[in-house]
């Protein structure tokens, strides 16, 4: 018998695991206060909302540029409504933004060389865990499998559940 | 039985090792896409003289610095004298004066004294965009074919002088 056995879901992992929830959370509540921009067409306005929520403000650094107040935050919103009016598209404004603040700026980070573990970390580290899970039940279950009883142990067994099984008066 | 309960042991000792290695990163530190590439162009109002320009190519010929900075940037203020310092080294140290009022940056000049050669006025920040600007003061050395070389974010200590920008400045003088 190991340790490893005796393992169970306590209820503080399950408090963590809420925990960890939270950030989330909050950051879904933020109601970004954002001067209003004017636009010659809806898919100019949608591309906009969909750039400022994607793009990371590097002055307050987990905010996205709707949620920040900082100026600069600021002068980055009217750059890409400025931009966008321009013509440009998604891929535009952010090789703009890429080219001079670098990957930082994307909260949705490209996929390369150096980059692959922040993006494969979390499915690898999973499956090390079902993997180590799966080898943990799968030994208890060779361990656990029943020996048939020895005359003794029956004849035990049926004196205690009562001749027949039934419950005794 | 042994291995199995070292396994816990050695995680721990990684994880502790990650975080850290992660305690001596800085966050605010964004390495700059800029590094290596040619300096961006602008072409702005002198400070001191709006009636004369400054542009980007007047930087060019020889290697120079090329210092953000802000009468509002408090640290700005702190690293002030060690661009005097640089200068009597006979460093070229050019200002880009980000987001501020002129009046506000005249005084802070006439009050901390101006080392500078000469000075962009970037009221709107937007050649601030350009040079990946966002948080003052920053300090781009520039060499004399004008591709940014180094860059340095926050405050110029003794130190960042002594160990990277005089070396690398000596180094860009004798290529040109």
């Amino acid at each position: 018998m190991s340790p490893w056995h005796r393992l169970h879901m306590p209820l503080s992992a399950i408090a963590v695991a809420l925990l960890l929830l939270l950030p989330v959370a909050a950051a879904a509540q933020t109601a970004p206060p954002s001067e209003p921009m004017s636009f010659d067409s809806e898919l100019q306005e949608q591309r906009y909302q969909k750039l400022i929520r994607e793009l990371r403000c590097t002055v307050c650094q987990n905010q996205n540029l709707i949620e920040s107040n900082a100026p600069l935050a600021n002068d980055l919103r009217r750059q890409i409504a400025l931009m966008i009016n321009d013509g440009a598209d998604t891929d535009e404004v952010i090789d703009y933004m890429v080219a001079r603040y670098g990957d930082f700026v994307l909260f949705r980070p490209p996929m390369k060389g150096i980059t692959y573990l922040l993006w494969f970390g979390p499915v690898a580290m999973l499956l090390i865990g079902l993997a180590a899970l799966g080898t943990i039940l799968w030994r208890r279950r060779t361990q656990v499998g029943s020996d048939p009883l020895s005359t003794d142990e029956a004849e035990r067994l049926r004196r205690i559940l009562g001749d027949g099984g039934h419950d005794k008066k | 039985m042994k291995l199995r309960f070292l396994i816990p042991l050695l995680a721990f000792i990684a994880l502790v090792g990650l975080l850290f290695v992660g305690l001596s990163l800085d966050p605010r530190e964004i390495p700059s896409p800029l590094v290596g590439k040619e300096a961006p162009e602008f072409d702005l109002p002198e400070l001191r003289n709006g009636e004369v320009r400054f542009a980007r190519d007047d930087m060019l010929g020889r290697p120079a610095l090329l210092n953000v900075w802000a009468s509002w940037c408090v640290t700005c203020r702190q690293e002030h004298p060690m661009l005097a310092e640089l200068r009597r080294a006979g460093v070229p140290i050019y200002g880009l004066n980000y987001k501020d009022t002129r009046s506000d940056a005249l005084r802070f000049l006439a009050r901390f004294g101006d080392p500078y050669d000469a000075i962009g006025f970037d009221e709107s920040g937007l050649v601030g965009i350009d040079y990946g600007v966002y948080a003052t003061p920053e300090t781009f050395l520039i060499d004399g074919t004008g591709r940014i070389r180094f860059k340095h974010i926050g405050m110029i200590t003794p130190e960042v002088i002594e160990t990277e920008i005089l070396p690398l400045y000596r180094q860009l003088e004798a290529e040109t």
